[in-house]
């Protein structure tokens, strides 16, 4: 704050400070000398009485006059005067912040030089790891890591972009992005169909469900034709997909955008970009590390 | 000067009264729109591209800031939740400003990139097929309605009236940058650069 605009502020507040101390005074009793003790207004036959303010109000009021004196003293206020006790409200945020930080690294000081593998065998840590992840991950993943639509599953062995615990620190500090680009100019409309069907062949159960065997075989083979042209650099010629490129396996049945023909006929015409937004600068690698051994028990068990 | 010619003058009682109320103002709000911290940008912000523009006033027209607050204050809890605390520099080109004062749902001044925009699309569409405890609204039709872009360029001139920096050449393009455009996606072109200029923790 510059010099005038500080004293602009210290000036107005004592101008005001003062002139209700005198307004106080001043308006305490009207000295009108009569003998009646009214102050002789009159209407519609209501008499107004002069009485002084009552002692109790009054004296609150001057309290406050002085507790205010003393806060501006002690507190910021009179402009760009500090204060005598140098408080801020930013140093307090930063007080608290400097205080928990501190709890919680005394809190984990016991997982100290362990990796996200032996943290994912430590009940606490887990147990921290969940309750991290309630706050960050569920919205997206579910409560309970069960995935939703277009969302990974992650109780499970099948994993986009890597189960190894530095690929899920990975996955979540830096975040991924999945770019499969919309297919249906490139395969063209007629193709689309064939595609699918030949997609939805290579997991043993999207085929039962759709029906695969009802299939003319020459249209499946026309559409393998085209997934080995055109999909095999990142799904893999068996569709067991790439972990480096997030590309998912096709030949389990565990479908990201539905495993239905018409839900795969609409994820690779139109395209689907999933995004994992980083959560470095979110999250301390700590909590990171805490989420990362959470999401990494959740599949210890199969 | 007795008060009885404060009380039986309505006139003088007028003057008297808006010398009184004016204190706080002069003292509060004055030196804070005169002084360069609060007016002068942090370094590196930008004024709105068109798309995010339109997705502001979108963000208004559907009431977002009567549920949602832009304003992360200086307290430990919502620093841990939210991230770093908002500063003036940042806000500078905000007009009006959306800190809002209620918040039904989480503050919003620090979402940008914290969730995809494909997550966006779903909650915006049906707040609880992923947040099943959601009171949020749906908007549904935020995914059918265009924009036409007729006052894009004129919000902007509008905004360069009163200080956001806008070039002759952004506010050229402008129109055409949203033309035919979803509200969803300028809403979420809105929302993803919320908050991004200063770190999260």
């Amino acid at each position: 704050m510059t010099g005038f605009w500080s004293a602009w502020v210290i000036g107005l507040t004592i101008i005001t400070l003062i002139l209700l101390v005198w307004l106080l005074f001043a308006t305490r009793k009207i000295k009108v000398e009569r003998d009646d003790n009214t102050t002789g207004h009159v209407y519609d036959g209501i008499v107004e009485e002069d009485n002084p303010l009552p002692a109790w109000w009054f004296n609150m009021f001057v309290l406050t006059m002085i507790f205010g004196v003393g806060y501006l003293i002690a507190y910021p206020g009179m402009g760009s005067f500090q204060g005598m006790l140098g408080w801020s409200s930013a140093n307090e945020h930063d007080r608290r912040a400097q205080e928990l930080e501190e709890s919680f690294a005394s809190s984990i000081s016991e997982f100290h030089g362990l990796g996200v593998e032996q943290l994912a065998a430590n009940d606490r840590a887990v147990n921290m790891g969940r309750r991290l992840f309630s706050t960050n991950c569920s919205v997206c993943h579910g409560s309970a890591g069960q995935g939703g639509f277009g969302f990974p599953k992650l109780d499970d062995n099948d994993w986009q972009w890597g189960g190894s615990p530095d690929q899920i620190v990975h996955s979540i500090a830096k975040g991924r992005q999945a770019m499969m680009i919309a297919w249906k100019d490139i395969l063209g409309p007629q193709n689309l169909p064939l595609v699918a069907s030949y997609v939805a062949s290579l997991s043993e159960g999207a085929a039962a469900r759709n029906n695969i065997s009802s299939v003319a075989p020459a249209d499946l083979a026309k559409g393998k034709d085209l997934y080995m042209k055109n999909c095999v650099a990142c799904h893999g010629a068996d569709g067991s997909g790439n972990q480096l490129l997030g590309a998912p396996a096709l030949n389990d049945d565990i479908w990201l955008y539905g495993g239905s023909l018409s839900e795969i006929q609409v994820s690779f015409s139109a395209g689907r970009n999933g995004q994992m937004p980083a959560h470095q600068g979110l999250l301390s690698d700590d909590k990171i590390n805490l989420i990362a051994a959470y999401v990494l028990s959740l599949s210890a068990d199969q | 000067m007795k008060h009885e010619i404060l009380e039986k003058n309505i006139g003088w009682m007028i003057a008297f009264m808006l010398i009184a109320i004016s204190f706080g103002t002069l003292v509060e709000l004055v030196p804070l729109m005169l002084q360069r911290q609060s007016s002068e940008p942090a370094e590196g912000l930008e004024p709105l591209a068109a798309l995010p523009l339109e997705g502001r006033d979108i963000y208004i027209r559907e009431g977002c800031n009567n549920c949602h607050s832009q304003m992360i204050r200086t307290l430990r809890s919502e620093t841990e939740r939210y991230g770093q605390y908002s500063m003036a520099n940042e806000l500078v080109y905000n007009h009006p400003h959306l800190w809002g004062s209620k918040r039904t749902g989480p503050d919003l001044a620090r979402v940008g990139g914290r969730y995809s925009d494909d997550w966006h699309r779903l909650h915006f569409y049906n707040p609880r097929d992923v947040v099943p405890e959601s009171n949020m609204p749906s908007y549904p039709w935020l995914f059918e309605n265009t924009l036409d872009g007729q006052y894009t360029a004129k919000k902007m001139q509008a905004l360069r009236a009163v200080g956001v920096p806008y070039s002759d050449e952004q506010i050229a393009t402008a129109s055409d940058e949203v033309k035919g455009k979803y509200e969803i996606d300028a809403l979420i072109a809105y929302i993803q650069q919320l908050g991004l200029l200063f770190p999260r923790s």
